[in-house]
């Protein structure tokens, strides 16, 4: 692998072996660009790269891609996250020539939460193609410089491909096979769920490391420090996918009256401390959910920082 | 009812290959009356592999068996005895039947014998169109009992769009513009002061797109 595939800052750190540290930002429901780049300031020099959400938990936002533009104007590299289910295969293809024509070099391919979720539950949904095939269509464009329907892209999109994979959603034994398929669709990055069983999360990277999977592609543990014991109970309770274990409720509640925040960041610092030594795992995905701006201090205290230059 | 057409003969045939002992079912419900998955449909089905196998020389036994619905556990019940002597069993009901099939005998390998179209009805012998999408909130009063959803390609309720010409709808010159007719009917009603009326977008809820539907009526749930 002499050529980058996309030349994206996060990929150029994942490719000369660093530690790589992600960040993540919600862009406004509305057109509050000031805002926007207020909270992705937070971020800047934090992270290789900042994640864009896509219409997240189905609420309607700014788009990922305008808001992706936005962040680069700002001097940061966009990861622009892509559902499936709010386009069609036509407006995925185009909306990914339209990205990557605007500079856009990181994307992260997903299904999308259903529209349940969000605040339109009353819309269609679309999921024309799902995941597996968004991430299959991209290495496509970019490597055959082929459409869906076989026809050329005059000019083909050279982006970083990135996926999700969630360890903790059912059937367990399951979840590493579906990494594996997605890492054969043409993922070249993996970005998980927020962890929070270590146990669990141990040994599906163990199954990772056994099947050769983290040879294959950069897995980034994904990590949300929780805010409060309502966070806790609510990721327990409410998130579907979500594996929050009783004892970590407990610590956070053991903590005492005000002290729980400092607690979850304490938790998100010690497991960011095992991910730099866990086999298979090849930086963190930090969501700090509404919580931009204690990403420096969280990055400062993981010891991340600088973040280097390649 | 459920309209299906029949799988290719070649796409059956691969299916179940490597099976000598085939049991084919048939339905007694919407795929009869639309001739694709009855008696009859699953004596020429069984026929036809019957005598593909003999001209490859190989070996083969195929059992003919219709039930009265295979939507219907009391039905698909029937089966319990024989469906274990065979080691492919082709449904010809609409895709509920297979799987029915499949849920009730899990050890079973079951197989598609039609491609389900529709809902639908005849409009002569031989040619059935769809009706009905199944949006689980029926609107046609709005449209002189005419379903744009099921029925205009795009779905519009503000329609028609600007691709009607001549009746006939942009995607095919065979396609009618429902629109066209729905126009029609509801200026020979006068009632064009309601299609004038804004249509605001529907609500999906309770179409597919809320999920995998499942209707439970109390008064009947022994």
């Amino acid at each position: 692998m002499s050529e980058y595939k996309s030349g994206s800052n996060l990929e150029k750190v994942l490719r000369a072996g660093h530690f790589a540290f992600t960040g993540e930002c919600g862009p406004p429901q509305g057109a509050n660009v000031e805002h926007l780049k207020e909270k992705a300031g937070h971020l800047k020099g934090c992270v290789d790269a900042v994640n864009v959400t896509d219409n997240q938990t189905a609420v309607v936002r700014m788009s990922s891609w305008a808001a992706s533009i936005i962040l680069l104007q700002e001097g940061l590299e966009p990861n622009f996250q892509m559902v499936c289910r709010d386009r069609n295969r036509l407006a995925i293809q185009s909306d990914i020539l339209g990205a990557y024509s605007l500079g856009i070099r990181n994307i992260l391919c997903l299904s999308g939460d259903h529209q349940k979720f969000g605040n339109h539950p009353e819309a269609k949904n679309v999921f024309d193609i799902d995941s597996m095939q968004l991430i299959h269509t991209v290495k496509t464009m970019r490597d055959e410089g082929k459409f869906l329907n076989g026809q050329d892209v005059d000019v083909p999109p050279e982006l970083f491909i990135g996926a999700a994979s969630n360890p903790f959603a059912e059937p367990f034994d399951f979840r590493v096979y579906r990494l594996a398929k997605k890492i054969s669709a043409g993922a070249d990055f993996i970005q998980t769920q927020c962890i929070y069983n270590m146990d669990r999360f141990r040994e599906f990277m163990k199954k990772a490391v056994d099947m050769g999977l983290h040879e294959k592609c950069y897995i980034l543990a994904g990590v949300t420090p929780m805010k409060s014991v309502g966070m806790a109970l609510y990721m327990a309770k409410q998130v579907p996918g979500m594996d929050v274990p009783d004892t970590l409720i407990k610590r956070l509640r053991g903590a005492g009256k005000g002290k729980a925040a400092e607690e979850g960041i304490k938790f998100a610092l010690e497991q960011i401390e095992e991910f730099k030594e866990l086999e298979g795992v090849a930086g963190v995905h930090l969501m700090a959910i509404e919580w931009e701006h204690k990403v420096p201090e969280i990055a400062e205290r993981a010891g991340v920082l600088p973040r280097p230059t390649v | 009812m459920i309209v299906a057409e029949p799988k290719p003969i070649k796409e059956l045939l691969e299916m179940v290959k490597d099976f000598n002992r085939i049991l084919v079912v048939g339905c007694k419900g919407c795929v009869t009356v639309c001739n694709v998955g009855g008696a009859k449909e699953v004596a020429i089905l069984a026929s036809s592999i019957r005598i593909s196998r003999k001209k490859m020389a190989q070996e083969i036994e195929v059992e003919e068996h219709t039930l009265e619905r295979q939507c219907d556990p009391e039905y698909v019940d029937e089966l319990k005895d024989m469906i274990g002597d065979y080691d492919a069993v082709i449904s010809i009901a609409c895709g509920v039947g297979p799987q029915f099939l499949s849920e009730r005998y899990p050890s079973s390998r079951i197989f598609p014998g039609v491609n389900t179209q529709f809902m639908g009805g005849a409009e002569e012998h031989g040619i059935w169109s769809e009706r009905c999408a199944g949006c689980g909130t029926c609107v046609v009063h709005y449209f002189g009992g005419l379903c744009p959803i099921a029925r205009c390609s795009k779905s519009l309720l503000n329609g028609p769009c600007g691709g009607s010409a001549n009746g006939k709808c942009e995607i095919s010159k065979d396609v009618e513009c429902i629109w066209d007719l729905i126009v029609r009917k509801m200026m020979e009603q006068d009632r064009l002061d309601e299609l004038i009326e804004f249509k605001p977008p529907k609500s999906w809820i309770t179409a597919r797109d809320g999920g995998p539907r499942r209707m439970i009526r109390e008064e009947l749930v022994k």
